[in-house]
């Protein structure tokens, strides 16, 4: 394990301790509103200031980041697990199931999914708690994101299907099901990583625009998604460039991923 | 001699500043953004906001409102007079006034208008306040500068009326085009802008007799993104922002603080309300909650209103005390005052209903945790703060409120179709001083009476008192005691609390330091009301690139 690997396991442990334990560790509960400091630079008191209603803005970092490592990655897995069955099943097994499969991704890439996630917040209950709110949002987003990914996933096992090795396992005979599980499968890891990976970052993200159109995580539930919301207006971030920390988290985090799990994927491509 | 010299030079020096004076006021292209394209370019059909700034730039009116002193004063009639039972008015016109394209304006022009006005088939938004009974108009021409109109039943604040009324061309053979404001539609490009070009047989002179209006154009940007807005009035490209958000405001006034104004409480509301309807898709016991007086109440009294004006908009509000603004200073019911935040006193009042506190949760006799939700328009960040703080405040007397952000055509779905809701945050924009206009909110039985819209008789004894006394103050014709019913009406509802009034934001606008003669004000339009005497200094800004 070199040096920068290391570092990205010690940062990666230390986040999700400090998640796990914002309880403990973070100063102030996240709701709680210093009304007498909102927009408060950093201090000793709040160590990344307050927002603009004068909530710690570090522990609701903290509290956000635990909303948001548990339920992107585990949209990214839903979504990526989704688009493994029908891109996968429609590269291996090929012909007019692939045909469908994609003419299936097409409409789903095509759809106007705004539209239809704005559709189905209308018909939610008002009063979910806002657990309940951030794990719909995530749900639905993992349920629905998985189309491009499929693409990706359906090329790749098409091009594992093709290859000289699988060629030579059906010629000896192996059965489908056992060429899937021990062939193609194994085979595909690097790219369902990357698939796995590259969609945490892009959950968040949609989670937070879906926070303007009123479908994100309710308030005062903080997530990466709303906090990064106060990085809209340009001119105040650059006056108080603390309120960077989120993005800089989401960030750092995400490099740290990449990092462990690089070497995992270069050996297994 | 020293004396003579003295006295040469100061005369040298007027002459000087005069000159100087008279070159600044002359020409120059005003620019600045509408927010939306204009719907329309009918001067009596325009209701939208961006039509209505077209409209109120090319067209004049016989009577207008002094957005200042908040009075009638004469336009294109010299005078007026009602009639002791409110239901006529007779005009004496202005004379050798000319349409811009020369033709003269006439009584014949204003009998057109108003015919055209009440013509049921048009549906101007500025007929209906004509309309207090059925029947039709009566319009008398005596002669080209006098004409008396009479209408079927006595209308309330007649007079007022007629500065939303542009007159209109009867004979001109553009009367499309031809109107009698202060500037002339040159050119619009979808999407794009919308030029307006001074109109040179505008009626008006300032006091040293040179022909209004002093600019030469106005060009109007249809520009939807507010911070693109912002950016082009710093660059110098604009010259005008009417409308500002208090944390614009605040950003602009730290580089530009000569270019800012806060002209104060403006006439716009923010309020809650809980939902009444009877046949509302919600629970009983929450029908109850909401049907109760103590309970909208009690949430009135623990909301902290100074906090929200602090926090939310920066200080640039003030606590509402009721429907009216303070900005109103007739119609404002100057004994109502803004509730305080009292949670001892809030909790008193639950009581006598019954409610009361378990382990910090209240609970009503039944013993169902008070938890409700309050739906407000995603994306306005406003008003989510006003819904958090709310959250906070309210978590003080045990209330669990959920906050949840809707787009608006949801939003507006819910509040008035299916009323499937429990609370709402919403604004109100008042454009207009006379209670009358306020019919369609107050009246039992209008669309717009929000917290149990279109009922066939009065639900409650109030609702039937704020119906009998808005009849009562849109049939009198002295002012005086319109005024005496309608601030009863401002009582029984901070009583009821039917809408519990959370703020009235100021009226904050940016002009740029060239434009000169500019007084903002809260009535709309705010920064350009008196836009026949604005004039620009600086030359960089009226020569900016046209189109």
């Amino acid at each position: 394990m070199n040096r920068v690997r290391r570092l990205a396991v010690i940062l990666l442990i230390a986040t999700f301790t400090a998640v796990l334990f914002a309880d403990f560790v973070a100063p102030a509960p996240y709701a709680k509103q210093f009304r007498e400091a909102p927009n408060a630079a950093p201090s000793g008191k709040h160590l990344l200031g307050t927002d603009d209603l004068g909530r710690d803005s570090f522990s609701r970092l903290l509290y956000g980041s635990r909303v948001s490592l548990l339920l992107a990655p585990a949209a990214a897995l839903l979504s990526t697990l989704i688009a493994a069955c029908i891109g996968g099943l429609a590269g291996y097994l090929g012909g007019r199931f692939e045909r469908l499969a994609l003419a299936a991704t097409d409409l789903s890439l095509s759809l106007p999914w705004l539209f239809l996630l704005l559709t189905v917040r209308a018909l939610l209950p008002l009063n979910v708690s806002p657990l309940a709110s951030v794990t719909i949002t995530f749900a639905l987003l993992g349920a629905l994101g998985w189309s491009s990914s499929g693409r990706i996933i359906c090329s790749g096992a098409r091009a594992i299907r093709q290859s000289d090795f699988v060629l030579q396992a059906q010629s000896l005979g192996i059965s489908p099901y056992r060429l899937l599980l021990r062939q193609i499968l194994p085979n595909l890891e690097p790219v369902l990583a990357a698939q796995f990976w590259t969609s945490i970052p892009i959950f968040i993200i949609a989670e937070a625009n879906l926070g303007i159109l009123g479908l994100g995580v309710a308030e005062p539930l903080p997530s990466w998604g709303n906090l990064l919301r106060g990085l809209e207006n340009w001119p105040e971030v650059k006056a108080s460039p603390w309120k960077l920390a989120p993005i800089l988290m989401l960030v750092a985090v995400v490099s740290c991923f990449q990092l462990v799990f690089q070497k995992r994927e270069e050996f297994a491509s | 001699m020293k004396s003579r010299i003295f006295i040469a030079l100061v005369l040298l020096a007027s002459c000087c500043f005069l000159v100087s004076r008279a070159a600044a006021q002359s020409g120059g292209e005003l620019r600045f953004s509408l927010k939306s394209e204009p719907k329309t370019f009918d001067p009596l059909l325009a209701d939208d906001d961006s039509s209505e700034t077209v409209r109120y730039l090319t067209s004049a009116s016989l009577i207008r409102l002094n957005r200042q002193t908040q009075m009638v004063q004469p336009e294109l009639a010299t005078s007026w007079k009602v009639s002791s039972n409110g239901q006529s008015i007779a005009f004496e016109l202005r004379k050798g006034v000319l349409f811009s394209d020369g033709t003269p304006f006439t009584a014949d022009d204003v009998a057109f208008t108003m015919r055209k006005l009440m013509d049921p088939n048009l549906h101007s938004p500025f007929a209906d306040p004509f309309r207090s009974a059925t029947g039709n108009i009566k319009i008398t021409v005596k002669n080209p500068a006098s004409i008396l109109l009479q209408f079927p039943a006595p209308v309330a604040d007649l007079e007022q009326l007629f500065d939303g009324v542009p007159m209109l061309s009867a004979k001109s053979p553009h009367s499309d085009t031809a109107g009698l404001g202060p500037f002339i539609v040159a050119e619009y490009k979808a999407g794009s802008y919308v030029l307006l070009k001074r109109n040179a047989n505008y009626w008006k002179r300032d006091a040293g007799g040179r022909p209004l209006p002093y600019l030469d154009s106005v060009r109007l940007d249809i520009q939807q993104n507010r911070d693109l807005e912002i950016l082009r009035f710093r660059r110098g490209e604009t010259q005008l922002i009417n409308t500002l958000e208090a944390d614009n405001y605040d950003r602009l006034a730290a580089d530009m603080p000569a270019a800012v104004h806060d002209a104060g409480p403006s006439f716009d509301t923010e309020q809650m309300w809980f939902n009444q309807v009877a046949s509302a898709p919600i629970p009983d016991y929450k029908k109850a909650w909401f049907r109760s007086q103590n309970f909208r109440r009690a949430v009135s009294q623990a909301i902290n209103r100074a906090d929200m004006c602090r926090i939310a908009f920066n200080g640039h509000a003030r606590p509402a005390a009721g429907l009216l603004s303070p900005a109103n200073h007739f119609w404002f019911n100057q004994n109502l005052h803004a509730e305080e935040i009292d949670v001892a006193g809030a909790l008193k009042r639950l009581a006598t209903d019954g409610f009361h506190l378990d382990k910090n949760v209240l609970r009503d006799r039944d013993g169902h945790a008070v938890e409700f939700s309050i739906i407000t328009n995603a994306g306005n960040k406003v008003r989510e703060r006003l819904a958090v703080l709310m959250q906070d405040d309210l978590s003080k007397i045990g209330i669990h409120l959920n906050v949840v952000t809707l787009d608006f055509p949801s939003l507006i779905e819910r509040i008035s179709h299916s009323f499937n809701y429990e609370a709402c945050l919403l604004g109100l924009v008042n454009v207009d001083l006379d209670p009358s206009t306020q019919m369609n909110v107050w009246l039992s039985s209008a669309d717009n009476h929000a917290w149990n819209p279109e009922q066939k008789s009065p639900a409650t004894p109030w609702e039937a008192e704020i119906d009998r006394l808005m009849r009562a103050q849109a049939s009198a014709t002295d002012n005086k005691k319109r005024k005496e019913y309608f601030d009863q009406v401002q009582q029984i509802v901070a009583d009821q609390a039917p809408f519990i009034y959370l703020v009235n934001k100021n009226a904050l606008s940016a002009i740029s330091p060239n434009v000169h003669n500019a007084a903002p004000v809260a009535l709309r339009p705010q920064t350009y009301w008196n836009i026949d005497s604005l004039y620009l200094t600086s030359t960089n800004t009226s020569a900016s690139a046209r189109p």
